[in-house]
């Protein structure tokens, strides 16, 4: 990716995982040796607010913030998010969009609306964009809590980093005892077509 | 060993590292994990304290220096507005011990009223400034600045950023240096600012500036990168990554020290280069400087002092100036707008019942700085103004002064944020005859900053059980007659006493008894739903502006569309119940 440096924008809505995946991702690339860097801002995101984390890394990662359009991939766990941040991805850039709605409290003012048929709309950016139902994913593997890792292996299959690194950071930074739960969440997100 | 940190916690890993043996603090976004980290995971060797307030905060932390413990006090930027009176007279007494002070300031303001430069706090009291660019210098320049107050008896503030304390890097880590706590030395003319005395510590101030420009020279964390020399950039701070990136090719003099400035090293670095810019967030703060000294400059011309900077908004900047060619610039690619997700007041939270009833009184209602604040979003839409912390008791009883306004102006402030600064605003309304209504909406904890502790809950930082204060007493104490409790998800009860309190002449306190259902622990009662059938779609429940109610596909015959409860997120406060007019919303049942 440009000047060596890999940039993977996180995008979803406060409560969703969105900071504790950005957190496993950078110790991924500093226990590949990479310099990694990554920002985001606290605060709101308890409160149902947009939350994104930017993620780099490389030989050596400046500023921490992704520079406009050089996303190498977007993360997306929300669809409406999805939308939002699209116009940050690089042109040959990939973006994975978990198939799922978060309809925020504004809507019950009537003066915004949820939008409508945001897969083609992504889709028309990027028609080559992965949509993935990690929550049916995580369902079937028995706990909802499981779709950010389920999330992280569909987002390993772009990035150039041994397996057994994922796998090691991800039983050291899962909730006690969601170990060997979250390996296998993070293996069947890594399979996804 | 290397360790992804944070600023804050690279911080508070360099005051364990660097001796440091004593923090105090006031919780506040972007600048509260450093003394959350010191607590948790260096409390054997440093003593860390959640203030009343920042000018506590400095006050206890000035005592700490001078009794002989190298010491931190961390606020947020307009924290250091709060801490300003001892922090102006402190630059004269110089430390004991070294003393550090962290602004973290806020451009964007993510989670802040304004957005200050706190650089010229360093400037108007001649106190030195560093500004770490990376998490690494945050740990780093505490070292700096520990052996800098020591050396040049002076307080030294570290200048943070958002994009400083809550971005994460690689951090080498070291083992922790004791260094010798010496105590108190009794020193009347060096510590007690009396005029006599202040005035011969002011002539000594403004020699030890002199000092620290020297030092500013020699000193390593203001050094220049050498490159092309056709475009020079002076640039501190995370602006120093951002114009790293946007100009590769180009010269870079990068001020590791903010305040006072390397002059005969920027007159130097200005002579060997075609032109010279400055790239700072916020204000032109260095570009005044420099330029003052007749050193031909650009800087804000280019680069706004309105939000935070990146990588892009240096590279249209340079573009702009004509130095950069406008390739680099993407093209923006045209997409939706998508609808805004403002933060809200949580599911369950207390301080819904007491918008409810607020709005059903048909009063105004000055906010203050916290959760609360929340609701002046829609569909709220109840706090008509917010300040600073504090202020809203004294805006309150103005406006009631003032005369004009017909309906009345209540107060309305959080526990953590009476205690902060509102105790004195309330007496000064009492001893000033004021009639105002005020409420304290006491949900025993800082909620707003993440859940800290604070005199009304019943534990300190460091874990110690203590007696929590009691609010009404406080009130009493100064003055106030009328105190009296509420329960806030009791609509009714809350609008009654409301009521009768705004009828009265007389001062007035009304303290909301519930507490914050997010910390410390989580609130969860048995959830509610709507029964589709008896929702008549008024909107009445979505008026109260809960992130467990939304528009459901649903509609009546008019094409309204009813009411629907995610009955996982609820938390069964009944608010939503108390204001269906038709009794749709009921217990759920699974």
């Amino acid at each position: 990716m440009k000047n060596g440096i890999t940039n993977v924008l996180i995008v979803g809505v406060g409560g969703q995982g969105v900071l504790l995946a950005s957190e496993i991702l950078t110790e991924v690339a500093k226990e590949s040796g990479l310099d990694a860097k990554k920002s985001e801002v606290h605060g709101m995101s308890q409160r149902g607010g947009i939350v994104t984390s930017h993620v780099r890394f490389g030989e050596k990662v400046l500023s921490p913030l992704i520079p406009s359009r050089e996303a190498g991939v977007i993360l997306a766990f929300e669809l409406a998010e999805a939308l939002r941040w699209v116009g940050e991805l690089n042109p040959e850039g990939r973006i994975i969009v978990n198939d799922q709605k978060i309809i925020p409290t504004i809507t019950t003012t009537g003066k915004f609306f949820y939008p409508e048929n945001v897969i083609e709309k992504i889709k028309a950016h990027v028609p080559g964009a992965t949509v993935v139902d990690a929550y049916q994913i995580a369902t079937d593997l028995g706990n909802p809590r499981l779709v950010n890792t389920i999330l992280l292996g569909v987002l390993s299959q772009s990035l150039d980093i041994k397996e057994e690194i994922w796998l090691k950071v991800i039983e050291r930074m899962a909730p006690k005892g969601t170990g060997e739960l979250n390996k296998k969440a993070f293996m069947a997100g890594r399979k996804v077509e | 060993m290397e360790m992804l940190l944070s600023g804050n916690q690279a911080l508070a890993r360099g005051m364990y590292e660097y001796g440091g043996e004593f923090a105090s603090a006031y919780p506040g976004t972007p600048s509260t994990e450093i003394l959350q980290t010191i607590a948790r995971f260096f409390k054997d060797d440093i003593y860390a304290e959640w203030a009343v307030n920042e000018k506590v905060a400095l006050e206890v932390a000035v005592g700490a220096s001078y009794g002989g413990a190298r010491t931190l006090a961390a606020m947020k930027h307009v924290g250091l507005n709060v801490a300003a009176d001892p922090f102006m007279t402190l630059s004269y007494t110089g430390v004991g011990a070294g003393l550090i002070i962290v602004s973290a300031d806020d451009p964007s303001l993510h989670s802040s009223q304004n957005e200050q430069d706190n650089r010229y706090f360093g400037k108007m009291a001649s106190v030195p400034i560093l500004e770490p660019s990376t998490s690494q210098e945050a740990k780093d320049f505490v070292k700096i600045g520990f052996e800098m107050s020591e050396q040049f008896d002076t307080p030294v503030i570290i200048r943070l950023t958002t994009r400083i304390c809550h971005a994460k890097g690689l951090v080498e880590i070291g083992e922790r240096e004791t260094v010798e706590n010496k105590g108190f030395e009794r020193n009347i003319e060096k510590y007690v600012m009396v005029p006599a005395y202040a005035a011969k510590r002011h002539a000594l101030v403004i020699e030890r500036l002199e000092k620290l420009k020297e030092y500013a020279e020699s000193s390593e964390i203001n050094y220049t990168e050498w490159n092309d020399n056709k475009v020079g950039i002076i640039t501190g701070a995370i602006a120093y990554q951002h114009a790293r990136e946007a100009m590769p090719d180009a010269s870079i003099l990068k001020l590791g020290m903010g305040y006072p400035l390397p002059m005969k090293k920027i007159r130097e670095f200005a002579s060997e280069v075609d032109k010279l810019f400055v790239v700072e967030e916020l204000e032109g703060f260095y570009e005044e400087i420099i330029a003052a000294e007749g050193i031909k400059v650009e800087g804000k011309k280019f680069f706004s002092n309105h939000m935070e900077l990146n990588v892009d908004r240096v590279r249209k900047g340079f573009v702009e100036a004509g130095v950069l060619d406008s390739s680099v610039i993407h093209e923006t690619v045209e997409t939706e707008a998508v609808l805004p997700r403002p933060p809200v007041l949580c599911s369950g939270c207390p301080h819904r019942g007491v918008m409810v009833a607020l709005r059903k009184a048909g009063v105004y209602t000055n906010g203050d700085i916290g959760c609360y604040t929340l609701g002046a979003l829609p569909p709220l839409s109840q706090i008509d103004s917010c300040l600073c912390m504090g202020a809203s008791i004294g805006n309150a009883f103005g406006i009631e002064k003032a005369g004009k306004t017909k309906k009345k102006a209540v107060a309305l402030i959080g526990d953590s944020t009476f205690l902060h600064s509102g105790i004195t605003a309330l007496a000064s309304v009492v001893y000033n005859g004021g009639t105002t209504t005020n409420i304290i909406v006491d949900n025993r904890i800082t909620a707003m900053t993440g859940g800290q502790d604070n005199p009304s809950t019943s534990k300190t930082l460091m874990g110690d059980a203590v007696e929590p204060v009691d609010l009404a007493e406080i009130c009493r104490a100064v003055g106030v007659k009328h105190v009296r409790s509420v329960d806030p998800y009791d609509i009714d009860e809350t609008y009654t006493v409301l009521k009768e309190e705004l009828d009265r002449e007389a001062v007035s306190v009304i303290i909301t008894n519930r507490p914050c259902m997010l910390f410390p622990n989580k609130v969860k009662d048995e959830p509610y739903t709507v029964e589709a059938d008896k929702c008549i779609a008024c909107g009445a429940c979505f008026k109260v502006g809960c992130p467990s109610i939304s528009i459901s596909e649903e509609t009546n015959e008019k094409g309204k569309h009813k009411a629907v409860i995610d009955h996982l997120t609820c938390t069964g406060c009944t608010i939503c119940a108390q204001v269906c007019p038709a009794d749709a919303i009921v217990k759920f049942e699974s």
